[in-house]
Parts: C-alpha cells; sequence; structure tokens
C-alpha cells in the first residue's frame, strides 16, 4: 500500500515541479502578438491609404502572415515588395495594377479660400494631418500627411490637391538601395525593431 | 582521461554511425519522412531535436536516477520519461517560438511532434538498460541526436535532388522516398562492426 502511495506522489511532485517550470517559461518567453505581423508592418509605409483593400498597414501586415500576397501596396512600389520577398523568402512579383499604380510621393494641399470648413477631410485622414474646425478653414500638416489621397474624394467642393513633393535641398536623401533589408520602405518604427532583434 | 575520452568517442561513433537511430534501429522515421522535402526545415528540425533529445536523455537520467531508483519505482520509467520529455519539448517550443518565429512558422505541426519521435524515448530507457552513468547519458543523447540530424540533412539534401529528377510517374513522391530510405539504411547497415561496443 505505501509503495503505491510513494508512486503516485512521486508523480505527482514531478507533474507539479514540471508545471511550474513550464508555468513560469510561459510568462518569461511570452510572445506578444505574433513577432512576424511586427516584422512585416516595419517594412510597410504607414500610408494608412487602404489601397490594398484593408483598412490600414497593420491589417495587411497581419493577412500577409496569414498567406495574403505581397503585391498589393502602390505607396510601398517595388521596394516594398522586395523587402517582404525577402523576409518572408518568397518570389519578388511586380505591382498589382488593381489596386494602383506606384506614385511620386505627394502631399495633400488645401486651396484655402475655397475650404468652407466641412470637417469631412478631417474625419478621413488616418493621420490626423488635417487641421481645422466646423465652419473654420482648414489646412493640411504636410510633415505628417502621407499622400494617401482618402482627403481628396470627400471633398464637396474640390479644394485639395494632391501636389508632388518637389526635392529641395533641405529634404533631399540619398536614394533607398532596393536590395538591402535595412534601408528600404520607411523608417518609421525600425529603429525600435532593430533594438528589440539587438537584444 | 585517455580513457574517457575513448569512451566518450566510441559512444558518439557507435551512436552516430553504427547503432544510427533512424537507419539501423528505426526509430524517429515520421519526422525522417514528414520534415525532409527541404533542407532548410530539415536543418532546422536536426537542431530542435539535437537540442531535445539531448536535454530529455540528461533530464531523464536525472529523474531515474535521483526519484524512481532511490524508492524502488524503476516500473515507472516509461510514464515518468514521457512527461520529461513532454516538458522538454513544451520548453524548446516556447523558446523557439519566442526567438526564431520563421523556424517556429517552417516547423508547424513537428515541433511538437518530437513529443512522439520514439528515438527521444528511446535513448532515454536505452540510457537506462545500458546502465548509462551521467556523463555517458549525455553522450549517448547527443550522438543519438547527431545521427538523427545526419540522416535527415543528408535525406533531405537528397530528395531535394530527387525532385528535379526524372522519376517514373509510379514511383513519384513518397514511394522513391521509401526506395531512397532503404538504400541509405543499406549504407548504413555496411558500418556494423567498425566498434565492437
Amino acid at each position: 500500500m505505501t509503495t503505491v502511495i510513494t508512486a503516485i506522489l512521486i508523480l505527482f511532485g514531478l507533474a507539479v515541479v514540471f508545471g511550474i517550470i513550464l508555468g513560469y517559461a510561459s510568462i518569461r518567453f511570452r510572445v506578444e502578438g505574433n513577432p512576424i505581423v511586427d516584422q512585416i508592418d516595419a517594412l510597410l509605409p504607414q500610408t494608412q491609404c487602404g489601397q490594398c483593400g484593408y483598412p490600414g498597414c497593420r491589417p495587411y501586415a497581419e493577412a500577409i502572415a496569414n498567406g495574403d500576397a505581397i503585391n498589393k501596396c502602390p505607396p510601398g512600389g517595388q521596394s516594398t515588395i522586395e523587402a517582404l520577398a525577402d523576409l518572408l523568402d518568397v518570389e519578388a512579383v511586380p505591382l498589382d495594377a488593381e489596386h494602383g499604380e506606384e506614385q511620386a510621393k505627394t502631399v495633400a494641399f488645401i486651396r484655402e479660400d475655397e475650404c468652407i470648413g466641412c470637417t469631412k477631410c478631417i474625419q478621413a485622414c488616418p493621420v490626423d494631418a488635417i487641421l481645422g474646425a466646423a465652419k473654420q478653414m482648414h489646412t493640411v500638416i504636410s510633415s505628417e500627411c502621407t499622400g494617401c489621397d482618402l482627403c481628396v474624394e470627400p471633398c464637396p467642393v474640390d479644394c485639395i490637391d494632391m501636389i508632388p513633393v518637389e526635392t529641395t535641398i533641405a529634404n533631399w536623401k540619398w536614394p533607398a538601395p532596393a536590395e538591402s533589408r535595412n534601408l528600404i520602405a520607411t523608417d518609421r518604427g525600425r529603429g525600435a525593431l532593430q533594438q528589440q532583434e539587438a537584444h | 582521461m585517455t580513457g574517457a575520452m575513448t569512451d566518450f568517442l566510441l559512444i558518439l561513433i557507435s551512436t552516430v554511425l553504427v547503432n544510427n537511430f533512424v537507419l539501423v534501429q528505426f526509430l524517429g522515421l515520421c519526422p525522417f519522412m514528414g520534415v525532409s522535402n527541404k533542407l532548410e526545415t530539415a536543418m532546422g528540425m536536426s537542431l530542435a531535436t539535437t537540442f531535445v533529445l539531448t536535454l530529455s536523455s540528461v533530464c531523464s537520467y536525472l529523474v531515474y536516477s535521483a526519484l524512481l531508483k532511490p524508492f524502488g519505482l524503476e516500473y515507472l520509467q516509461t510514464i515518468a520519461f514521457i512527461l520529461v520529455i513532454a516538458v522538454v519539448v513544451q520548453f524548446t517550443e516556447m523558446v523557439v517560438h519566442k526567438t526564431s518565429p520563421m523556424l517556429y512558422k517552417l516547423l508547424g505541426i513537428f515541433l511538437p511532434l518530437i513529443t512522439t519521435n520514439c528515438a527521444v524515448l528511446g535513448v532515454a530507457l536505452l540510457n537506462i538498460k545500458k546502465q548509462n552513468g551521467f556523463v555517458e547519458s549525455i553522450a549517448y543523447g547527443f550522438g543519438a541526436a547527431v545521427g538523427f540530424s545526419l540522416a535527415l540533412v543528408l535525406f533531405s539534401a537528397i530528395r531535394e535532388r530527387i525532385a528535379v529528377a526524372d522519376v517514373p510517374v509510379p514511383f513519384r513522391g513518397a514511394a522513391i522516398g521509401m526506395v531512397t530510405a532503404g538504400l541509405m539504411s543499406l549504407a548504413f547497415m555496411g558500418f556494423a562492426g567498425l566498434v565492437q561496443f
């Protein structure tokens, strides 16, 4: 009888110890969300334009992680597709024309004397880059604007233009080498991601 | 010291080549056939299995000698070892998930399936049967894992070549895989008698 009880106690103790170890490990090695989604999201241009058919860059990153095509992002263009292909180890494919064409970077500009202050563009802006109030003139904070076109459509008086960003001495940059995975697409959030990888 | 080193080398050669777990003792065939389609996946699987096999053979030796033997519970060794292996695999899965999400995705279902890889339980039980000591258990587990990795990587490299070869239609897929595995097994049988151990 005692042997049976010892056997049960020993196995029970073993299981409890292992349970504690696993419980600690699941806290210590917790994975927040899906890390691959973070990596994909960091490569997308963060215009939140929805041209891919998803309501923003993060949902598209999740869709890519679940196997969607990588060529649905016109603002990112070919360099983003190549970066994604490199990350996910798949073939780089040309941009899907169905979702729009790659264009030079633009910013929205509101012709201010025509603006009636309806606030419709403010509601449409995914990055909160339009300043203004009801019946007051609106304007675009050009450094925040991602050039996503979403404010053009709702404007009832068509006073928003998309102006190509002209290269000046102040904002000129070296062209990003398309081959390197560290320098393409946007730099937004990349620093934090690299720090994470370094840890 | 020299004697210990010779013993160590003998165990390694014995487990890697002469008594290769996959190709001579036919243990752990599920991942051997299942994960050998791509060389890269096979390498990831080899690394994960090496880690699990070595760690679980050490852990099961410790559990056996520290818990089961003093209380005369040797008959519980199988169930206790299964518990140990399951925990080690689960732990490895968490670590891999955290450190390398890509490898985690590639290995997929085969990572938790290391639990049911009979080579892992086989090594733990054989360690007891052969009355291996602590260091010998480590060497035996590590050697078995290296042998498993060698067989898996060689096999997957061959399968990658076969994928582009002109195989007769009835032999395509699993059939040619089995034929290849059989031929490899024959080749490894040739090591028998290399070491008397």
